[in-house]
């Protein structure tokens, strides 16, 4: 009877109660990460099979403060609990994760749970953390209190969800209770506080303690900034030897190839096409990864809400909110992931602006374009403190992009009055070291969706840009390279007019064109044309070499300011059209970023080609 | 009576009650569903490093920022006071 039918359990929860790390831990790498349809809500599905051979299906929903809901994640959290959910079936029991360090907030959610009268287990987690403050819970009477199995779990232990995977196992499953739910829940909270909780301690001394550091008026400003320009020496620096190992390991790939297969189109294919394509962008990974590393682990451990706290004032000035900071700095690892995040502001006129300047966040997929260049034209150099003049100008070039989210944010503010008031009223949870494992899995979701996206989108331009660099053939006794005479160099000196007043050549407008489909294209584009277009010395030196060698710097530069504003991301472009439900906001998007794009180019290679 | 935008950095006091500002006020709703409930022990931390804004206030061993008009909606009475 167990092996037909799996088990179907959902996990609900207040944010913070430690669901996603319980998740991980029951599941594991048996997960699916999808969305539903419609709204862009992420659906999380996992598995596992249990001693008896039961297989459980699990559903971690969105967490949730109440079954009132203020946003789109709430809304589905509480269909699917009461079973109204369109494309879910109702869950046949569900998880309430509650934290046990913060039993008051939490519990009031667990018995607004209760009431909706279905099967439940209350996971009581985090009590490892509980019995360090001296907080004693007891489950047992908290289960004949709530008429529900109440079970420990350490969501970050190994076994530490031993006890729910035993409960989940048993056969029959638990009834729902037939305790009555008074109306006023917060009055029960504290009766059941009385009765089954020993210590109730206030929050933490260190929490306080942190805090007083980490919010100070100026201190806090301080320890934010030093940490945001650490995170970002870190990712060019620390991820350099790995990049070079790639770097070298793509380059005897293509050896290899070249040794291998007879000269010809189809070699050629496969190295200047698909190689200089993916391998290109592969070697950027690391960068990519560390970044998402960095903010993954911020998130973990708390401090996030803590950077918007300091925010907020400053992010409400320019015409956002403390809330957008949390999106917007996603928005540094993928825009796309940033403007789902939006989903957690509730004004409908913050969320539409936090969408529109999440874009001129630097996404990872600029930075190939950006080390490329500051590689090619930035000196090597340390400055003083330590501080490296590469880092330094990629530093500044994230400023640029904030800077001018703020300034762009500012301008919408006078646009759109807002109807009502926004809401900030956020929690600030407690520092945690944030786990291993957590990173380990999250940066392994982000990294596959990245792999994914290098594996068709890239690839497939990279392919086709080299059969439109290859064809047609130049005429016999053609002294120009090949690529001139094809269709790609038809179309790049056709375009090359309008990009020439930014300095850019019509080796470049090529680059730009299958760059629309994603950023880091262009990185690859350029090591395709190059490669086609190249004299036997070119090919061998690396792209960096030949950058540096055939662009002046007004170009490099120029280049550089352009893809700090350039819209050049069609998967963006279709998010904003799908989160804000028509073309109306992309055009506004895609516009104003490639008007901004275009000036800003104008106006420094015009600026550095006098200077120069 | 005072409101909890009121009380100075460290100040200690208890909820009285959360005002509904408009018609099916999402935020006070939402304040409720928090905690700030009639009888609950508060205390305004700190205040945000801008024009004393958002306000860190801790609740029952919780911590929540507060916009000042979110804030405003909070009725409190003072504990005893040096
Ligand atoms: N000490 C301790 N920490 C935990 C436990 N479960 C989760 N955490 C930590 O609590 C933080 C929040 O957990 P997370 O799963 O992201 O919470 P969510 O918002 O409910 O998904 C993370 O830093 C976790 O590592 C636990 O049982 N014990």
């Amino acid at each position: 009877m167990s092996k037909t039918a799996a088990l179907r359990i959902a996990l609900v929860g207040n944010p913070n109660s430690g669901k996603t790390a319980l998740f991980n831990r029951l599941t594991g790498s048996r997960q699916k990460v999808a969305n539903y349809a419609g709204v862009t809500v992420e659906r999380k599905e996992g598995w596992f099979t249990g001693p008896s051979g039961r297989r459980v299906r699990v559903l971690d929903l969105p967490g949730t403060y109440s079954l009132e809901p203020t946003t789109p994640d709430e809304a589905v959290a509480r269909d699917v609990c009461r079973g109204m959910h369109p494309d879910e079936a109702r869950p046949d029991l569900l998880v309430c994760v509650v934290d046990a360090t913060n039993l008051r907030l939490h519990l009031r959610f667990a018995l607004e749970v209760r009431a909706l009268g279905r099967p439940m287990i209350v996971a009581l987690n985090m009590v490892d953390a509980a019995r360090r403050r001296g907080i004693e819970v007891d489950a047992d009477r908290l289960a004949i209190e709530l008429g529900v199995p109440v079970v420990e779990t350490v969501a970050i232990a190994r076994d530490g969800a031993a006890r729910l995977i035993a409960e989940l196992d048993r056969h029959p499953l638990p009834e729902p209770s037939d305790v009555a739910t008074p109306t006023d829940l917060h009055a029960e909270v504290r009766r059941l506080l009385a009765t089954t909780v020993t210590t109730r301690a206030g929050a933490p001394a260190l929490d306080a303690a942190l805090d007083r550091w980490l919010l100070h008026p100026w201190l806090g400003w301080l320890v934010l900034a030093a940490t945001m320009f650490l995170v970002f020496q870190a990712v060019f620096s620390w991820a350099a030897p790995l990049q070079e190992a790639l770097d070298a390991l793509v380059g005897r790939l293509g050896d290899w190839i070249a040794a291998t297969l007879p000269e010809g189109r189809l070699a050629s294919l496969l190295v200047d096409g698909v190689l200089a394509g993916a391998g290109t962008v592969l070697t950027f990974l690391p960068q990519i990864l560390l970044l998402f590393l960095f903010i993954l682990a911020l998130e973990e451990s708390g401090y996030l809400p803590r950077a918007a706290f300091l925010l907020d004032r400053v992010m409400t000035a320019a015409g956002l909110t403390g809330r957008s900071f949390i999106p917007l700095l996603s928005s540094f690892a993928c825009a796309i992931p940033g403007i789902m995040a939006t989903r957690t502001i509730q004004d409908p006129r913050d969320r539409l602006v936090t969408i529109l300047v999440a874009p001129l966040m630097t996404c990872s997929a600029r930075l190939p374009v950006y080390a490329l260049l500051i590689a090619a034209f930035i000196p090597r150099r340390q400055l003083a403190f330590g501080i490296e003049l590469q880092g330094l100008v990629l530093f500044a070039l994230y400023v640029a992009g904030i800077a001018s989210a703020l300034a762009v944010s500012a301008i919408a503010k006078r646009w759109r009055r807002r109807a009502q008031p926004s809401m900030l009223l956020m929690e600030l949870p407690s520092y945690r070291l944030p786990h291993p494992r957590d990173l380990a899995i999250g940066l392994w979701d982000r990294a596959s969706l990245f792999v994914r996206r290098v594996g068709g989108v890239i690839v497939a331009m990279t392919v086709l840009l080299w059969f439109l660099a290859s064809f047609p053939a130049p005429p016999p006794g053609a002294t120009e390279p090949a690529i001139h005479h094809s269709a790609a160099g038809w179309l790049g000196r056709a375009l090359e007019p309008l990009v020439a007043p930014l300095g850019f050549d019509w080796k470049i407008a090529i680059a730009l064109v299958p760059g629309l489909a994603a950023r880091e294209v262009a990185v690859a584009a350029l090591g395709t044309v190059y490669a086609l277009s190249g004299d036997a010395a070119a090919v061998e030196s690396s792209l960096v070499g030949i950058v540096a060698g055939e662009w002046s710097l007004a170009t490099g530069l120029s280049l550089l300011v352009f893809y700090v504003y350039a819209p050049m991301c069609l998967s963006t472009l279709a998010v904003i059209r799908r989160e804000t439900g028509g073309w109306r906001h992309v055009i506004v998007a895609a516009g104003y970023l490639f008007a901004l794009a275009y000036l800003a180019s104008l106006l420094t290679f015009q600026l550095a080609s006098r200077l120069e | 009576m005072r409101r909890l935008n009121e009380l100075g950095p460290g100040e200690s006091a208890t909820v009285v009650g959360v005002d509904d500002v408009t018609a099916r006020d999402a935020i006070a709703g939402r304040l409720r569903d928090l905690g700030f409930v009639a009888g609950e022990p508060i205390q305004l931390v700190t205040r945000g490093p801008f024009g004393g804004e958002p306000l860190l206030v801790a609740i029952g061993g919780t911590r929540f920022a507060l916009r000042v008009g979110e804030a405003a909606r909070v009725r409190v009475e003072s504990a005893c006071r040096p």
